[in-house]
């Protein structure tokens, strides 16, 4: 007994209706949710009081000229801390996986920096720094709140990258240094050359992350005062007795890392197809 | 008065924690020639070649290049790496280097030559062995073979007083066995010496001065192909041999 065979055209014809179909469920359920968590919202009893609160466009328009200024300055701390937080972290990573015996202190150093850092929490590393640091008086400190803020977040943020560092460098294989130093490389030019480029590529996405966390986290120089966006956004929510400024000053953050958040997911993606393709190979 | 061996190694002993992978290894290896070191996984062959490119350290015994010791134990292994050249079975390229990046990074960090130079000698040495065109490429986009043949070239810039193979074909699939092999037997044409691990026992057979069966980290027969091949007579050559003739018919 012969069944009919199935010529190609059936075959894609098949395919391309399970592709529509699929796309019609997930865009119906994706309809059905957003539409019932936004009913929820709206329905609910406080909404007329939170939609005054949180999102007036009278104070959101109001607020919104002053708040360019204050994200100008988390932008210029950012970059400065990042750029310290790379090359730390790096050093700090470098000492930790080199095995030269002369570098023993270092290391030592370094292991109980990384996991003090790594184990107090932000906010009272910060308040150790800024108040803790000017106390002891010494002239050679600087007594800008900024600044001593600022070395708080290099000291806990160098400690996570320095870990994502020294992932990376384990993670590549040990085939790859000895194929270095069989060709005459000196263990610092296998270093450089073959075992850093391929150490830094694989942890770029968990680095972006950490650079997206930091963006952040700048924001709690706020406490001491400088006029960052989130301290201009509290003074006018205290002033206006309303929380929009607050929301306008989300929105400045968004449009930095949503993109930030989008790459790395990207780049997560992409290195799992190559993964896979390697398996496949 | 003739000149020393390339390589002479005398009662090298390599451990592992207490376990003894090298048992005073004594061979030979003579200019232009090739010797081939046959026996099963865990034998030793691999241990072997990387203690002669010092990548592992021996625990007794010496090995001589051109009759100087290497390994003496205060001595700088970087200077004498630069003079040998080692070939993985896994081909070992750096995924993050184009195939020419791959093949000038030694000459150019470790042997100090200009980078044209180095550009210029690797194009020749691809395009002698069938790799013309592939400079731009990255290792993933070879096959098996052409990554091992690349792998071969990054060695032979260095100018190698000696090659050290090491089971260069086994993690090819077997079409692409002979491309290799190949290339192995031209360079013999050419005089290189050579220090070879491998399973390829037809290849052994045709192109090596001599073979050596290793059996749990020592020599246990060693001789020309020919004898050791027809007639072993050491009994665990025998066996060793006689499994690997089931395996091929299999």
């Amino acid at each position: 007994m012969h069944a009919t065979p199935t010529t190609r055209a059936a075959r894609q014809q098949a395919r391309r209706q399970r592709a529509r179909h699929s796309i019609a469920i997930s865009a119906t359920s994706t309809g059905v949710v957003i539409a019932g968590l936004a009913v929820a919202i709206v329905l609910s009893p406080g909404w007329r009081t939170v939609r005054e609160t949180f999102f007036s466009w009278h104070y959101f328009k109001q607020v919104l000229p002053s708040l360019p200024g204050g994200f100008w300055l988390d932008v210029q701390i950012f970059l400065v801390v990042e750029a310290i937080v790379l090359a730390l972290g790096l050093m700090i990573a470098l000492i930790r996986t080199v095995r030269a015996p002369v570098l023993f202190p270092l290391r030592v150093v370094s292991v109980v920096f990384v996991d003090v850092m790594r184990g107090v929490p932000l906010l009272i590393l910060l308040y150790l720094f800024v108040f803790g640091l000017l106390a002891l008086g010494f002239s050679f400190i600087p007594s800008d709140e900024t600044i001593l803020a600022g070395a708080a977040l290099v000291c806990c943020y160098a400690a996570y990258v320095s870990e994502v560092f020294r992932a990376g460098i384990e993670s590549v294989h040990p085939s790859q240094p000895a194929a270095a130093l069989a060709l005459g490389l000196t263990r610092p030019q296998a270093l450089r050359h073959v075992v850093m480029p391929q150490a830094i590529r694989a942890v770029l996405p968990p680095l972006l992350n950490d650079f997206i966390s930091l963006t952040k986290d700048v924001s709690l120089v706020s406490i001491f005062g400088p006029l960052e966006i989130v301290r201009i956004a509290q003074i006018n929510a205290d002033q206006y007795f309303n929380y929009t400024p607050y929301i306008a000053a989300a929105a400045f953050y968004l449009v930095i890392t949503l993109p930030l958040i989008r790459i790395v997911d990207h780049m997560r993606s992409r290195a799992l197809r190559r993964q896979n393709a390697l398996v496949l190979m | 008065m003739s000149a020393p061996p390339v390589l002479e190694l005398r009662g090298v002993t390599k451990f592992y924690g207490e376990r003894e992978v090298l048992g005073g290894i004594d061979l030979t290896v003579e200019e232009g020639c090739a010797v081939a070191l046959i026996g099963s996984s865990g034998s030793g062959k691999s241990t072997l070649l990387r203690c002669v490119d010092l990548l592992e350290e021996i625990d007794d015994g010496d090995i001589y290049l051109d009759g100087a010791a290497i390994t003496d134990p205060g001595a700088d292994p970087v200077p004498i790496r630069r003079r040998l050249g080692l070939v993985f079975q896994a081909y070992n390229l750096f995924p993050h280097k184009s195939v020419i990046e791959n093949v000038v990074l030694g000459a150019v960090r470790a042997q100090g030559m200009a980078h044209g130079d180095a550009i210029a000698a690797g194009h020749a040495l691809l395009e002698r062995f069938g790799l013309a065109g592939r400079e731009r490429d990255y290792p993933d986009r070879l096959s098996g073979g052409q990554q091992q043949r690349v792998a071969i070239v990054r060695a032979l810039m260095t100018k190698p007083r000696a090659l050290l193979l090491d089971e260069v074909t086994s993690a090819l699939d077997p079409e692409l066995v002979g491309e290799v092999l190949g290339i192995i037997a031209e360079l013999k044409g050419d005089g290189m010496t050579m220090l070879i691990a491998t399973h390829e026992m037809s290849f052994a057979r045709e192109f090596a001065d001599e073979v050596c069966h290793l059996d749990g980290g020592r020599i246990v027969e060693r001789g020309a192909p020919a004898q050791i091949f027809s007639e072993p007579r050491h009994p665990a050559t025998q066996r060793f041999l006689a499994r690997l003739l089931q395996g091929t018919r299999g």
